[in-house]
């Protein structure tokens, strides 16, 4: 009696886990577990796919961690992200057209992005405020929009440093700039430790683990946990005295920021930065990155981020070549637009919880 | 009497209880073809709960059914779905609008209900396929409009329609179907104007002259006595009085309403601290509030240092709308005054920031953060309005968890909040204990002056009294003003020193709350519109 | 005294209305001039365009009325027209039969997917829009994994000519040119050098008869109470989701006939590409015209077929006049789709709050007026 008591108990409680976990990450955990099993029989070298799979985690995790401010304050995952990148794109071009290189380029490029990010994203913030509960698909679109936009700007724009402007015509920006000697793997290299075939980018798993703790420690500020509580329920919270209107604002301001460093961090890892409509297309990877971390569209936290990022990266990089050395097929792409956006479908498709 | 003509409708002791929680006992009464009956009653005291039973609800069913019997005809029904109910020829027009907006008056009548066209498509893919009968459709809702005695072009857009003619809209379409023997009107004339309602009350002759019985829930007890046959009236989920329309008068009807409960002795509060001289701390002039339902037109009102003011009033008559409109959570107008300093409107900082607090009506919406931990629901306020609960470290001010952790533990210990802890979510709490973190939130703030609105609101009975005791206590040992608002005119009597009623949106009067049950059922009605 | 104000309100709202399409009748005066095409060939490109597009375009009507707004997933029609053709052209069908049995082909799958989707935005409710979209980018995945790996080894393709080399999986382009505007050139007729499809013609105005047909059957009406109010419909009786998931899948499988005739007037398929725009340039076409995110007519998409086609022909070459580079004009045209969806989005969204801000202005009104009364 007693023992089958106990047994439905850790049933129950098993069940309950997978609940909260929810199923779909489960299964990609899962399978991204299985890779990583079966890469020594497919004759993959495992330290070379974990260097990897860290690589493009230091390089992406800035983006993803863009979602955390508007989602805390209730609006939605930052579809917007190109807006974001836009900024950091700015940034990363003036910085070399002002002629910097190295590792000072790279601080400049963070500096010139931020006014930009401010002045976008209070912009965005305030059209998202006049639109409350429609945020996602807006978001969405005045990201392209803004992109599509600085499509002709990069070809307009008196932009004249030869490294980055057509050799032919002597204007208007290529679509792929080179950093090398500017700010090419800048954090990656630094303090970075190689045992054997393992390599870490130390310097930029460091420089997101700042981001992070200064995010996470915003959230415990008095204005964090304001944020938060709009978030969670914006009537209590203009009962309590909030202004509604700023918090979220500040939200938006936040993520686009987020958004501009994280491309120059994705970028300083690539080694390459691309314009045109190269922005248009990250916000979803993003958006389900943090999804798979065990985000829902109106709750997140960093660990969502670490975790999600990881997966999403993991998933990524090992695929190809695990697939591809077991049965001969590149099936990596289905894989990643099956599992991303059946990801952000599971999270949209889930009943609201809270007061939304 | 005959016994081959049975009563049209006949409710045999009907019960129902909310999870032991008894709204209905024994109700009964009949209804004869074509006779009126006039329902009244307090909010609460259980009209749409039997109506629900009547027409078949989902909610009844879902919460256990009912006890008794209900008879058409003489003969024994029980409705599991609304529909059931349409299809035996009861019809019920809901206090909110229930009409598709870009559709014509013909085309909300006969919603759903069209009549339709044959054509070959039809045929192979079925009846969804039938295109529309337009001319029909016409004929038919004219006839149903022509039943109400009043003129309302079929062809008219509802978007474009006064409110007067959307009623009518929505009783014309009850009306067309033509089994209809009884029509449930839940306060149809509470968004009319004079005029009307008048109108209003000749179509319900009219129908009523044809054969339809109808049953009239109203506050306005003029209309009442205007139209029914017989009133019935309830109180506190029992029939309390079920007479013939021409022995009743207002002032009867009123005084049935708010009657002295039997188990609940009125007075108990026995120190009546009238007291006069005590200086005025908020006064508040020529109040209007927005809110939906519960509109606010020029109010008036002095509240004394120290008492406890009791408001109440009918629903939707504008009680709720005080509270609600001064702490600047639906838009207002007016002049409030605090302490002698101009409080401006439409600002909760401000408030706040003024040591006022508010418990609101709507626990779930509005009172508590859900998906948060009671630290964080009873701290929050404080903190971002008092800077409490935060520590500098560095350069960077912190939540202080400990602090938090501490003022929750001791409500939680004060307040006897059942949870498992302090991190619990509030979600998880029963309705009781959510509303004692709400107070505990309020207290946490420390105020001068607290609004509570319906502090009791589907809760149990010991919750209910624990937070009746603290709000006393609250009020004796630090000396806040406390102004309650509730529906239930017998706690506000136990708790408060004095009471003022709402009607009409303004204050109908203010009265110690040792004055008789009569006093208060007249005010309560005097000027419901 | 009192009249004139309202006069100029009206005319004001006239403009506000119609803000979208005038504003590209203004963009399309400025650049025709300078893109410097004679009459007749924008004549005739126009023509062409509007028998290739407009079906699309029209079947975007059915979820608005139901009140579910743009129709992201509109694409899934598309991959299920790119399937049957796909087959049609393995099987060696073509001509006008290739088209029908295309046609034929995708109703089946259009359903199953129009089923799917429709399914979906019923658990996601209020956010149907974000949902269609996000849909639109799972099923191309699933499409991918169709028609790049299981076509060959599970689905049998005959023809290596449209196989990859690899043995599996169907090529980057498909050539349909043995469909090439079969159903344009029958019935064609030439008028002063402008070629008109009358056949695809006759198809669109079967289509726009099918709608106004549509709109005044039972269906058609349930469709429409949903759309404007889920509850009260749902009080009255009508079967709320399945209407809802009716309309998704009669918009998939139009969608998928579209899909079609746009194709055999290409006279080839980008197989893995060609749906991926679809949805977004029908939509924007669609908002030119005048629509809305809740209100959309045959007019609206007529007329937005053809200004903004329009835009599209002469911005490129325009743009090249002015700033010397014809990528600008391209830019410009993108940019203009993405603008005009967010300024659509966000009046649809204003709108909505709109009408809850102005009941309570109005009541403050009336009781300001009671106060001053008094």
């Amino acid at each position: 009696m007693g023992n089958t008591n106990r047994l439905s108990d850790g049933k129950g409680r098993i069940g309950s886990m997978v609940q909260s976990f929810g199923l779909p990450r489960l299964i990609i955990a899962g399978f991204l577990l299985l890779l990583f099993i079966l890469a020594p029989f497919a004759g993959v070298d495992l330290f070379m796919q974990i260097t990897n799979v860290l690589n493009r985690f230091s390089w992406n995790a800035v983006m993803v961690l863009a979602m955390v401010p508007m989602i805390h304050a209730g609006c939605g995952p930052n579809f917007g992200l190109p807006l974001g990148v836009v900024s950091g794109l700015l940034g990363a071009t003036l910085s070399i057209e002002l002629g910097f290189t190295g590792a000072m380029s790279f601080v400049m490029a963070i500096l010139i992005s931020t006014p930009f990010a401010l002045l976008f994203g209070g912009g965005y913030g305030w059209l998202l405020n006049k639109i409350k509960g429609g945020e996602m698909m807006i978001a969405t679109y005045v990201g392209f929009s803004a992109a599509s936009f600085m499509c002709m700007m990069w070809l307009l724009l008196p932009y004249s440093s030869p490294t980055m402007v057509w050799g032919l015509s002597g204007q208007g920006l290529r679509t792929t700039i080179s950093l090398e000697g500017f700010y090419n793997r800048v954090l990656s290299d630094f303090l970075q430790i190689r045992i054997g075939q393992l390599v870490i980018p130390t310097g930029a798993l460091l420089f997101f683990a700042l981001l992070a703790v200064l995010v996470w420690a915003f959230l415990h500020t008095k204005t964090g946990t304001a944020m938060t509580a709009v978030g969670s329920n914006p009537a209590f919270a203009k009962a309590a005295g909030i202004n509604i209107d700023r918090t979220r604002t500040l939200s938006v301001i936040m993520s686009t920021w987020l958004a501009a460093v994280g491309i120059l961090v994705y970028e300083q890892g690539f080694g390459f930065i691309q314009l045109y409509t190269a922005p248009l297309f990250l916000a979803l990877p993003a958006v389900s990155a943090v999804l798979i971390g065990g985000a829902s569209v109106n709750k997140a936290t960093i660990t969502n981020v670490v975790i999600g990022t990881f997966l999403f990266q993991g998933i990524l990089t090992m695929t190809p070549t695990v697939m591809n050395a077991m049965i001969h097929m590149d099936m990596a792409d289905v894989i990643r637009t099956v599992v991303s956006n059946g990801m952000i479908l599971y999270a949209l498709t889930r009943k609201m919880e809270g007061s939304r | 009497m005959t016994n081959n003509s049975a009563p049209l409708l006949q409710m045999q002791n009907i019960k129902k209880d909310f999870f032991g929680n008894q709204v209905l006992t024994d109700i009964n009464f009949t209804l004869e073809a074509g006779e009126v009956l006039g329902l009244c009653g307090e909010n609460g005291a259980g009209k749409s709960t039997l109506m629900k039973i009547l027409f078949g609800m989902d909610v009844i069913r879902e919460t256990g059914g009912y006890g008794g019997s209900i008879l058409l005809h003489g003969e024994k029904v029980e409705f599991a779905t609304p529909f059931d109910a349409l299809a035996a020829g009861i019809g019920m027009v809901h206090q909110e609008f229930s009409l598709i907006p870009g559709f014509s008056a013909a085309e909300n009548i006969l919603l759903n209900r069209e009549p339709v066209k044959w054509n070959p498509a039809s045929e192979i893919f079925g009846d969804r396929l039938s295109t529309l009968h337009y001319k029909e459709m016409e004929e038919q809702a004219g006839k149903a409009i022509k039943k109400m005695g009043v003129e309302i072009d079929p062809d008219m857009v509802i978007s474009d329609m006064p409110v007067g003619h959307k009623q009518f809209t929505e009783i014309a379409r009850e009306l067309s179907k033509d089994q209809l023997k009884l029509l449930i009107l839940d306060e149809p004339t509470a968004v009319l104007t004079e005029k009307e309602a008048e109108a209003l009350l000749d179509s319900i002759r009219r129908m009523a002259a044809q054969g339809i019985a109808v049953i009239f829930i109203t506050h306005r007890l003029h209309e009442i006595l205007a139209v029914c046959d017989k009133v019935v009236v309830m109180r506190d989920g029992f029939v309390v009085q079920d007479v013939p329309a021409r022995q009743a008068s207002v002032a009867s009807i009123a005084k049935w309403m708010v009657g002295r409960s039997v188990d609940a002795p009125s007075g108990e509060k026995a120190e009546n601290r009238e007291n006069g001289g005590a200086k005025t701390i908020m006064s508040i002039r020529n109040l209007w509030v927005d809110m939906p339902g519960e509109t606010v037109r020029s109010v008036n009102l002095d509240i004394r240092e120290g008492e406890i003011l009791g408001i109440g009033g009918l629903a939707g008559q504008g009680k709720l709308g005080i509270p609600n409109g001064v702490m600047g959570l639906y838009d207002a107008g007016g002049e409030v005054e605090f302490n002698g300093k101009s409080i401006p409107l439409n600002s909760p900082r401000s408030c706040l920031d003024a040591s006022l607090a508010f418990v609101s009506e709507d626990r779930r919406g509005v009172g508590l953060l859900l998906n948060e931990s009671l630290e964080w629901n009873v701290a929050f306020p404080a903190m971002q309005i008092q800077n409490k609960f935060l520590k500098k470290i560095g350069f960077i001010t912190w939540r202080d968890e400990k602090a938090i952790h501490a003022v929750t533990q001791k409500y939680i210990d004060e307040l006897a909040i059942k949870c498992t802890s302090s991190r619990q979510k509030a979600r998880e709490l029963s309705g009781g204990n959510q509303q004692k973190v709400c107070l505990a939130k309020a207290f946490a703030l420390e105020p001068k002056f607290l609004f509570v609105s319906e502090p009791t609101r589907g809760i149990d009975v010991g919750a209910k009294a624990l937070v009746l005791e603290s709000l006393k206590k609250f009020n004796r040992d630090s000396g806040v003003t406390v102004v309650m608002i509730s529906s239930e005119l017998e706690e506000l009597r136990q708790t408060c020193d004095r009471i003022a009623i709402v009607s009409g949106g303004k204050i109908a009067g203010i009265l110690p709350a040792s004055e008789s049950s009569e006093e208060f059922g007249m005010l309560m009605v005097s000027q419901v519109k | 005294m009192s009249k004139k104000p309202r006069q100029n309100k009206n005319v004001k709202h006239l403009l506000m209305d119609n803000s979208v399409p005038l504003m590209f009748i203004v963009i399309c005066a400025i650049c025709i001039p300078l893109s410097g095409f004679s009459p007749s060939y924008l004549i005739n490109e126009i023509v062409t365009r509007l028998g290739r597009n407009l079906f699309l375009v029209l079947c975007l009507l059915f979820p608005i009325m139901a009140g579910m707004g743009l129709n992201f997933a509109m694409t899934l029609g598309a991959m299920a027209g790119e399937i049957g053709l796909i087959l049609a052209s393995d099987w060696q069908i073509w001509g006008i039969p290739g088209i029908i049995l295309a046609m034929i082909l995708s109703i089946p799958i259009s359903i199953f997917l129009g089923y799917i989707c429709g399914t979906l935005m019923n658990m996601a409710r209020g956010r149907e829009m974000i949902t269609s979209y996000i849909i639109n980018y799972f099923i191309n995945g699933i499409y991918l994994l169709v028609v790049l790996y299981m076509m060959g080894p599970i689905i049998p393709i005959m023809h290596s000519s449209i196989k990859l080399p690899r043995g599996y999986g169907i090529r980057n382009t498909t050539s349909l040119l043995n469909m090439r505007q079969r159903l344009d050139d029958l019935l064609a007729v030439n008028v002063g050098g402008v070629k008109i499809p009358v056949l695809t013609f006759l198809i669109i105005g079967a289509l726009c008869l099918f709608i106004v047909w549509f709109r005044r059957t039972k269906l058609g009406q349930d469709m429409r109470a949903v759309g404007q109010d889920m509850e009260v419909a749902r009080e009255a009786g009508i079967k709320v989701e399945r209407t809802r998931i009716i309309s998704i899948i009669l918009s998939t499988v139009f969608a998928g006939f579209g899909m079609v005739i746009y194709l055999q007037n290409m006279g080839n398929m980008a197989t893995y590409t060609s749906h991926s725009q679809i949805g977004m340039f029908c939509i924007a076409a669609l908002l030119v015209g005048g629509a809305a995110v809740d209100r959309a007519s045959i007019g609206n998409a007529f007329l937005g077929v053809i200004l903004f086609h329009l835009m599209f022909i002469v911005a490129p070459s325009a743009g090249a006049k002015i700033t010397g580079d014809s990528m600008i004009g391209e830019y410009f045209r993108v940019f203009v789709s993405y603008g005009v969806i967010t300024v659509a989005l966000v009046m649809y969204e204003m709108k909505k709050r709109s009408v809850k801000s102005r009941t309570g202005q109005l009541l403050a009104q009336a009781q300001r007026e009671e106060a001053a009364g008094k």
